[in-house]
């Protein structure tokens, strides 16, 4: 082995051509290929003729898609101001000089580390009307407690949010608490010495410098929500009747259990067309900076 | 024959320029410095020696052999580098035994030359310490003695010292150039401060926006400067310059003040034009107001330096620096006459900045 | 510390706040805290108290049946072995594919560190928009590919798809680290003679501990949780237990074995949690690193 890397050039050339041929095909191939899929009448089988926009006009017909597209947009309002609202509260709060600092720390991270699966699971048992929180309230006496939402075809979409907030907002937490961290002491001693009210430090001095920071959570939360399956899985599997149904469940669903190859095509094509515009103001923004 | 011969070595990045046509040739064992400001092209052009960069354009011969395809190991050249470069996961011995190693170098020879390096450079103790346990200092002996290990007989260095304190830089200076002088080994020496240049060098090329503007001998460099930029770049104090013109009568006049350059070597014949007039503070002298051949000038004030001192003078709407004594800059008048050696000035065409 | 007690005292926050702010912590560590203590109270209960009481009512003879029932007979679909064979599945996707996906990433990041090409921003846009394309996009080549060399629904597959699709993380993680070293030391090696191959080897590699440690508990982390990937591509010979666990939740119809489910759930959670309570210093900064990709 020893004399073999010797005798290697100093190229990283052949490296990165490699892996970039690795991500060519695997990432942007796949991509084309699914996108062809989708100009074609494929159901079970694959047919390579080209019928055009078809399978799109169908996807925005169909009642299911329609309504995923809008229970996406919906949670994903929810869950990405929420779980930035309550992470940078956290963050803030931690960052307060508070006792039991790494205490709070590890308690508000640990469901980062626990599968979208097992969370799914754990609050639709905690949640379950029979079985969960509003059982166990109305046993200790409130009779009148009612919290349904998980059955409830116009409620359960909170559900998956909260679920999600739970998940999630440990990220935004550690993400803002080390941007805070590295806030000049110096900056913090002005701010004493002009004698600017805290919240007022925070709203109009510390967040408008860590705007980047916030941009990289946003991007990081919608990703998430355009890929959220797991938790649709486990917690609704897109109920009560198709009121938690997202996009991608809609596409795996008709890749996988109803076969229709080029409408679950012209599914994952919308995704990926939606990814990349709601992503684009970062990458504009990044890559412009960078040159 | 010479070590290394630079032929028209061109470099550019993208649009810029960093490399116009270098052409050098450097002697056997001697120690050449690389001297200019930052952004001169200096290391990029000890880089395109190396074989990390590759030139555009030239040819880069070293003992006889064109180099300019070669990878950098095949040149026969060791190298130390501003930040040491010392691979931080090594104690210092294999640090030093590495380049060896990947040239299947016997064991022997290996341990043989690894103690011999340690005695020159008195690192025996530190053999066995990772770098992050080391000093400045240290590490900047354990980074030439990566590069005198490998026994090449040219060595390049690029600003070794310039992360070291100012101490400890004056004696790794003085060290280096004994090593030079032990081992005969040709060496290259890149830097932006003249007093290693002046100290050490054998000859100094200083660069200047990509070109070589004068490739000499560090006296010839101060006292015979080849451009405006050589004379404003090297000395401290700078040079003080007149702008003026060539008179008809073969006079120098600046500021409607004609002044005689009898004296001046012209390289050439005498010219004529736009011409700058350099003088170093240690070439002009003070004198009673009104002395023949002398300027009236005006005290601004006086610097101690310790062993000497310097006047700045107002004098024909510039600011002048004179060395002085010590008790002479104490007693100093305020209305004086300065007069100029023309013997040591220099005199620069104002269009192509070089020397007349 | 007393340059963050000066700036964060208590001068500058009146009492009442104080005891608010701790008030705040306290409710939200509950909310955290609520989902994993449902689990674990239950899972620990006999089925009688489980049909008595509520989800949330504290265990009165806590013991282990749940968990050997989950563990060795509960059943998934048609076997009724227990999520044991799901632990082995998991355990034999997971290292090879860590493995691999950080070694290889480690390999790519220092080569793009290196790598000077007008090209270089370019490619890094294409990785780095990678990371985002919705798996949905690129599952069904990914199946074809996999069938026509034979590996679909394979142990081979699965390891492989998560190494490709895990590939530009990791890689951009390591060659966010990678741009930080000083170029240098890798001029150093090359005027030893050393190859790319032999600096990453034994100059790169051994000063990259941390970097590699991080990038290996993000990527056990995501692996073991993955659901998705398992499902499609493992085949029924080597589901994962992410998946086990929902086919025995699912097989036993909403509230029947409860207790047992829950079981389950905890089996699964634990190796992350593990590395999590154990890696917390680690963790963190792989979160706050993958944070800002690019």
């Amino acid at each position: 082995m020893s004399t073999w890397l010797n005798r290697q050039a100093f190229r990283p050339d052949v490296t990165v051509a490699v892996f970039f041929a690795v991500v060519a095909l695997f990432f942007y191939g796949s991509i084309l290929w699914t996108f062809y899929m989708s100009l074609t009448r494929s159901t079970l089988i694959p047919n390579y003729q080209i019928v055009g926009l078809d399978q799109y006009v169908k996807l925005f017909t169909n009642q299911r898609w329609l309504v995923s597209c809008l229970n996406m947009v919906v949670f994903g309002v929810l869950y990405i101001l929420g779980t930035l609202a309550f992470g940078i509260l956290l963050a803030v709060l931690a960052d307060r000089n508070i006792k039991a600092e790494s205490l709070f720390r590890t308690i508000f991270l640990y469901p980062l580390a626990v599968s979208l699966i097992i969370t799914g699971l754990s609050w639709r048992w905690l949640l379950d009307p029979t079985t969960g929180l509003q059982a166990l309230m109305r046993d200790i006496g409130w009779e009148s407690f009612t919290f349904d939402w998980l059955t409830r075809s116009d409620r359960a979409i909170y559900t998956l949010v909260i679920a999600s907030i739970w998940h999630s907002a440990g990220l935004v937490m550690v993400i803002v608490l080390a941007g805070l961290r590295g806030i000049d002491n110096d900056l913090w001693k002005a701010i004493r010495m002009e004698g600017i009210p805290l919240w007022r430090a925070y709203c109009q001095v510390i967040f408008p410098g860590m705007r980047p920071v916030i941009a990289s959570c946003v991007v990081l939360l919608m990703s998430e929500v355009i890929r959220g399956y797991d938790l649709i899985i486990a917690m609704t599997k897109g109920g009560p009747g198709i009121s938690t149904e997202m996009p991608a469940k809609f596409a795996v669903d008709f890749y996988f259990a109803r076969v229709n190859l080029g409408l679950a095509s012209a599914a994952s094509i919308m995704m990926l067309v939606l990814s990349l515009i709601m992503l684009a103001p970062y990458f504009y923004s990044e890559f412009r900076r960078r040159t | 024959m010479s070590s290394i011969s630079l032929r028209k070595i061109k470099k550019s990045f993208g649009a810029l320029t960093i490399l116009h046509a270098v052409d050098m040739e450097i002697d056997k064992g001697e120690f050449v410095v690389i001297l200019g400001p930052s952004g001169c092209g200096k290391s990029t052009l000890l880089n395109v020696i190396a074989g990390l960069d590759e030139c555009d354009e030239g040819q880069i011969v070293i003992e006889g052999k064109d180099v300019s395809g070669l990878e950098p190991s095949g040149r026969g050249l060791a190298m130390v580098f501003q930040s040491y470069a010392l691979f931080p996961a090594m104690t210092v011995r294999r640090n030093l035994s590495f380049g060896m190693e990947i040239a299947g170098t016997p064991k022997a020879t290996v341990t043989e030359k690894v103690a011999w390096v340690a005695k020159l450079l008195q690192i025996e103790a530190l053999l066995d310490r990772k770098p992050g346990q080391l000093s400045g200092g240290q590490r900047q002996r354990v980074a030439i003695g990566r590069a005198l290990v490998r026994s090449s007989s040219i060595c390049l260095f690029d600003e070794p010292l310039s992360n070291l304190d100012a101490k400890l830089r004056a004696e790794t200076r003085v060290e280096l150039k004994q090593l030079h002088e032990t081992l005969g080994s040709t060496m290259i020496y890149v830097t932006h401060d003249q007093i290693e240049a002046m100290t050490m060098a054998d000859r100094v090329a200083v660069m200047h926006k990509g070109k070589v503007e004068q490739f000499a001998h560090p006296q010839s460099i101060y006292e015979k400067p080849a451009s405006l930029f050589v004379a404003g770049f090297v000395g401290s104090p700078a040079m003080n310059f007149l702008e003026g013109r060539m008179d008809d009568a073969g006079r120098f006049v600046t500021a409607d003040v004609p002044i005689d350059i009898d004296g001046y070597a012209f390289e050439g014949a005498r010219p004529s034009g736009e011409a700058v007039l350099g003088l170093r503070c240690e070439d002009i002298v003070v004198v009673e107001p009104g002395t023949p051949r002398s300027v009236p000038a005006k005290l601004a004030f006086t610097e101690l330096l310790g062993a000497d001192a310097l006047g700045w003078f107002d004098c024909l709407g510039k600011r002048f620096s004179v060395r002085l004594g010590v008790e002479a800059a104490r007693s100093m008048h305020k209305e004086v006459g300065l007069r100029f050696d023309m013997a040591k000035a220099s005199m620069f065409c104002a269009v192509s900045e070089r020397r007349l | 510390m007393t340059a963050a007690t000066v700036r964060r005292g208590t001068a500058f926050a009146p009492r009442a706040a104080r005891i608010g702010l701790y008030v705040f912590l306290v409710v939200s560590a509950v909310f955290f805290i609520l989902p994993l203590l449902l689990v674990i109270m239950n899972s620990l209960k006999p089925m009688e108290e489980i049909r008595q009481g509520n989800l949330l009512a504290l265990p009165v003879n806590p013991n282990l049946e749940a968990w050997a029932t989950a563990w060795a007979s509960a059943c998934t679909g048609l076997d009724c072995a227990g999520i044991r064979p799901g632990l082995w599945n998991s355990i034999k996707i997971t290292i090879p594919s860590v493995v691999i996906s950080t070694l290889a990433g480690a390999l790519n990041g220092y080569a793009l560190a290196q790598w000077k090409s007008r090209h270089a921003n370019m490619i890094m846009l294409l990785i780095t928009v990678g990371l985002f394309i919705p798996y949905q996009a690129m599952l069904y080549p990914t199946v074809k590919i996999l069938s026509t060399v034979g590996m679909f629904r394979t142990y081979a597959g699965i390891v492989f798809v998560h190494i490709i699709y895990g590939l530009p993380y990791t890689t951009l993680l390591f060659r966010n680290f990678y741009v930080g070293i000083p170029d240098e030391i890798s001029r150093a090696a090359r005027m030893e003679g050393a190859s790319f191959l032999r600096t990453f080897w034994s100059i790169i590699l051994p000063i990259s501990t941390n970097i590699l440690v991080v990038v290996a508990i993000l990527q056990f982390t995501g692996i073991w949780n993955d659901y998705l990937l398992g499902l499609i591509f493992a085949g029924n010979d080597n589901l994962p237990m992410t998946v086990q666990l929902t086919n025995i939740v699912g097989n036993s119809r909403g509230v029947a074995n409860p207790n047992v489910n829950m079981a389950a759930a905890l089996i699964t959670a634990i190796p992350t949690l593990v590395v999590y309570f154990l890696s917390g210093r680690y963790f963190v900064r792989g979160i706050a690193a993958g944070a800002v990709k690019g």
